[in-house]
């Protein structure tokens, strides 16, 4: 950059020369990337607020947990209830279910892990990874609480039918045990766990 | 659009308009005096037909919107049936001439779907997506792909139990992109699960899209005029007297099409408005139940049975958005230089088998996806992957075809002595 040209109050003559030029060039060049940048900023900010809109809202964050009795199942009995939209089963085991899950292998399995929010998720899918904790740090095996969506396309099982003695997507066939674990079917793992709480002995909070 | 503009502007009126904003040289050049290739049949009425349809669609629809609630909520306090279904049954019931509206609306998608999927068809047979008329073909996959999603946010809106659960199905498809597809479909609901807050954007999204299509078809038409219509014989346009003037020729053969087009959509509106549609999406949405069968609407089917045919969840995606991506590359995929299969023996076979292909995959995207219907449902989609793939590079290479007429005029005026000997059965 020419020194001389930048001095202040030096008008330069009308087709001078190339240096002029040059200078103008790459001032211009400044100018048209400095513009065209605080341009791309600007819109980008425009754009995320119009993007994260889209996202859920306050008021449906603020619905993240939701209380519910485990005393109040009868042996067998499967209760339903939404939590943040999604159905949630809860329901009380028999003896006989509980030893059957207990007993099958790591290796029957189609998904090896555990999918419980409330454990690190290298955690495995034996029955104690899936049911609750008591408040005495005890597993809870004759409770299991599951997110109701079967990790395929989103359907909701029915309990009592499939093979595994637990719930049955009939969207596309899969099928779960009474631990929901999936063994047969095109969905790829376990219903989810949520994660739970025990707000008194019976009482559980999930999420 | 192409080629020099005989429009003589007639009045003073038109003549002072003309210099100012020449609109209707525009429509004359684009529609009356349009030079058309002679030997159109019917087939190339589905253009018109499916431009009465978008605008059937338009027009019932923002009738609809002036009587539809969006809302998820319950109607009364503690009913399980949301203000959204309730306000179609009001739709259906109450409102004056509320049930016309909402049956041509309901069965308009429908007849749009018949009608572009004999249009697409009709594109594949003739060549008409091959130079120099990519353009025109893709701009076409844009607006089906639009047509999809648009008839996709339009069946949640009655928020029936298949509107729900389908809604999820497909949300869902989502969630199977690795890494970001957790949030992406967060994101698409607007909540942990589809809410109030999914059909509220569908509603918007819905209303919004066919005014896009409309848009697109525009772009449509201009890609159309500036190579000329494609033809039966798939010879380009030699001279003038290869075509006729658009109007009266096409404009009454449109017409009548579009009568008898309309036959069939009034006979479907009138005595049997619910027979395309699927019985269960008349019991209001249930979070906690999905119905046992759950079914897209008839137009889907196709789709859905690739999605399932592939044994891993997103296998299955990537095979289904594959389906209609490949389209994009068809003009690339078919290596033939002669257009129309009329004259390409081995490739009218393929092809034939290739609409088997569709209809079966139709037939079995409406069955459990079990047993033997998978086994058919896999064998159909590597077909119709087959058939764009391997068929169509492989045969343009292969294939003797037989010989087109020099030109158009010549094929309509002697027709059959330009036939290959072996198209006795077309
Ligand atoms: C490409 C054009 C369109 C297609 C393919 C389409 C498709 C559909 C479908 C399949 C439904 C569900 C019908 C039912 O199950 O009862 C629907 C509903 C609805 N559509 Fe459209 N639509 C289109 C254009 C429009 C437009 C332009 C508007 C408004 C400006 C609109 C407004 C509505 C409303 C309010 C409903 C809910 C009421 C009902 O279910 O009858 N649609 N649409
Ligand atoms: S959604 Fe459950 S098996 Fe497909």
């Amino acid at each position: 950059m020419a020194e001389a040209n930048t001095a202040p109050g030096m008008m330069t003559p009308l087709g001078h020369g190339a240096g002029t030029n040059e200078h103008d060039a790459s001032r211009r060049d400044f100018i048209f990337i400095a513009a065209g940048a605080a341009g791309a900023i600007g819109a980008a900010a425009v754009v995320w607020p119009l993007i994260d809109q889209m996202n859920p809202a306050g008021d449906a964050r603020a619905l993240a947990t939701i209380e519910f009795d485990l005393a109040k199942l009868e042996l067998g009995q499967e209760v339903r209830f939404t939590w943040q939209g999604k159905p949630v089963f809860a329901r009380r085991r028999t003896p006989e279910e509980i030893t059957k899950s207990e007993q099958t292998a790591l290796s029957a399995l189609k998904d090896k892990l555990s999918r419980n929010q409330g454990l690190p998720a290298s955690a495995d899918a034996s029955d104690a990874n899936r049911v609750p904790v008591g408040p005495d740090g005890k597993p809870k095996p004759e409770f299991i609480v599951l997110v109701g969506t079967c990790t395929h396309l989103g359907c909701v099982p029915v309990f009592g039918q499939g093979d595994f003695g637990g719930w049955f997507c009939p969207c596309h066939g899969s099928h779960y045990d009474t631990a929901g674990r999936i063994r047969i079917g095109p969905a790829p793992a376990n219903l989810e766990v949520p994660k739970l709480a025990f707000v008194t002995d019976s009482v559980v909070r999930i999420g | 659009m192409s080629g020099p503009s005989n429009y003589q502007p007639g009045s003073a009126f038109e003549k002072w308009l003309d210099t100012r904003l020449p609109i209707i040289r525009l429509g004359y050049d684009s529609i009356v005096d349009f030079p058309t290739p002679k030997n159109l049949n019917y087939w190339y009425t589905f253009g018109g037909i499916l431009t009465f349809c978008l605008a059937v669609q338009i027009v019932t629809g923002i009738v609809l919107a002036m009587h539809y609630v969006a809302s998820a909520q319950p109607f009364i306090e503690g009913s399980n049936i949301s203000q959204a279904f309730a306000s179609v049954q009001r739709i259906q019931r109450d409102v004056s001439y509320g049930w016309l509206i909402q049956s041509l609306h309901t069965v308009g998608a429908s007849m749009f779907f018949i009608a572009v999927y004999i249009h697409m068809f009709r594109g594949l047979y003739y060549g008409s997506y091959k130079a120099p008329r990519e353009i025109l073909w893709a701009i076409g996959v844009v607006i089906f792909l639009l047509m999809m999603a648009t008839a996709f946010m339009g069946y949640v809106l009655p928020w029936g139990q298949m509107s729900f659960h389908g809604a999820a199905v497909i949300t869902n498809l989502i969630g199977a992109f690795p890494v970001v597809g957790d949030a992406l479909r967060t994101w698409i609901w607007g909540d942990f699960a589809v809410s109030n807050a999914t059909l509220n954007r569908f509603f918007s999204l819905h209303y919004l899209m066919p005014f896009v299509i409309a848009a697109m078809v525009g772009m449509h038409i201009w890609a159309l005029h500036v190579p000329g219509n494609n033809n039966p014989t798939g010879v380009e346009v030699k001279s003038k007297a290869d075509t006729v003037p658009f109007h009266p020729f096409y404009t009454v053969k449109d017409a009548f099409a579009l009568a008898l087009f309309m036959i069939l959509f009034a006979a479907f509106v009138f005595f049997m408005p619910d027979a395309l549609g699927h019985p269960d999406n008349y019991i209001p949405a249930n979070a906690l139940s999905t119905p046992t069968h759950i079914v897209p609407e008839w137009y889907f089917l196709p789709f859905y049975a690739i999605l399932r045919a592939i044994p891993d969840k997103l296998g299955g995606v990537i095979a289904m958005f594959g389906s209609i991506m490949v389209l994009f590359a068809l003009p690339w995929l078919d290596t033939s230089r002669v257009k129309s299969m009329r004259y390409r023996p081995l490739a009218r076979q393929f092809f034939l088998l290739f609409v088997v292909a569709c209809l079966t995959l139709g037939y079995v995207g409406a069955q459990p996806a079990e047993g033997l219907f998978l086994i058919i449902a896999q064998i159909a989609t590597a077909y119709y992957f087959l058939f764009f793939l391997a068929i169509l590079p492989i045969l343009g290479i292969v294939e003797r075809p037989g010989n087109a007429p020099a030109s158009i005029s010549e094929a309509v005026l002697k027709p059959g002595a330009a036939r290959p000997a072996h198209a006795a059965a077309e």
